[in-house]
């Protein structure tokens, strides 16, 4: 299982890669769904359908709502000239990696083993969820009612954006 | 916004229904089987979108939609508000689960939680599909 999980890595980063790479922007799009519904299939082995289910539609909705946008559009990439930026950025990225495996070098040695997770909340939602709330997916029994705040909160934020989109994508602006 | 070709039509007209009793069935055993409001609203709009994308719409049908979308979104959001509120009110605090638990594993069972999978479910479908929405008449406000 291990090492399906690796190479499913492995393909996530490549197409990660070829999606920024890539000049034709049709072809950067699909790469981005490989990391999407290589995602999907990584929650499914891992043991999570709740996720996989919602991962894999957004997914292909987002990827939808992309390529029709690409093909009303354009499909090349814009040319970006390539001057002191690059070489600046560059040089900053190098640092950062530096700085950061200095960092995480010492981190991933304390860190527990895979798939035994040290926090202790989760252990009493395993053992009370069903007889607190009554619902027999223990997924549906956190979100809805140990922690329906959150679920509130996501709520009102989709809320808040289809506001926003309506907001900037309205047909006739104010006059002046 | 223009349709695609007969055939697509075809099938999208055949799978649409069946992917909306699924997106349904998801939202409704939220509380029992994997899934739940937003995996099955996001079904739902899935099924709206393609009929939409694949049989083109009027300029003028889909501004009625658009109000209607709004609609049903805030409808959904005040009816996960109100279920809050409602537990506020009887007990002690938000999100109290006033109703009785059931029987573990029935349909009707677990409180509130099939109630605010329902108001999650009708919130998020009609968020969807007035996004899409806003992104074809804002395309048709360009061409003009």
């Amino acid at each position: 299982m291990f090492i399906i999980l690796i190479l499913l890595m492995i393909l996530m980063i490549t197409g990660a890669i070829v999606a920024i790479q890539s000049k034709d922007l049709l072809s950067a799009v699909i790469s981005m769904g490989i990391v999407g519904f290589g995602l999907t299939l990584v929650f499914l082995i891992l043991q999570a359908p709740d996720l996989a289910i919602v991962q894999i539609v957004v997914e292909t909705l987002t990827l939808i709502i992309l390529i029709a946008a690409i093909l009303k559009t354009t499909m090349k990439e814009c040319k970006v000239k390539k001057s002191a930026v690059v070489i600046y950025s560059g040089i900053a990225t190098v640092v950062l990696l530096i700085v950061l495996l200095f960092i995480l070098g010492d981190t991933f040695e304390r860190l527990p083993d895979f798939g035994c997770s040290t926090l202790r909340m989760s252990e009493y939602y395993l053992e009370q969820g069903l007889k607190k709330t009554g619902a027999a997916n223990l997924v549906a029994s956190v979100i809805l009612d140990f922690r329906a705040y959150d679920t509130l909160g996501e709520a009102t934020v989709l809320f808040t954006a289809v506001m926003g989109i309506w907001a900037v994508l309205r047909r006739k602006g104010r006059k002046k | 916004m223009k349709g695609m070709t007969e055939i697509v039509r075809t099938i999208s007209r055949l799978l649409a229904g069946l992917i909306f009793f699924y997106g349904v069935y998801i939202v409704l055993f939220g509380h029992l089987t994997p899934g739940g409001g937003f995996a099955g609203g996001v079904i739902i709009s899935g099924a709206f979108i393609l009929l939409i994308v694949a049989n083109g719409v009027d300029d003028e049908k889909i501004k009625g939609e658009k109000e209607r979308a709004g609609f049903l979104e805030s409808l959904g959001i005040f009816l996960f508000w109100i279920i809050a509120i409602i537990g506020l009110c009887t007990g002690t605090f938000f999100f109290l689960n006033f109703l009785g638990k059931g029987r573990p594993l029935n349909m009707f069972s677990a409180g509130t939680i099939p109630l605010c999978n329902i108001g999650v479910g009708i919130e998020v479908s009609a968020a969807l599909c007035s996004i899409v929405i806003a992104f074809i008449l804002v395309k048709k406000g360009e061409n003009k």
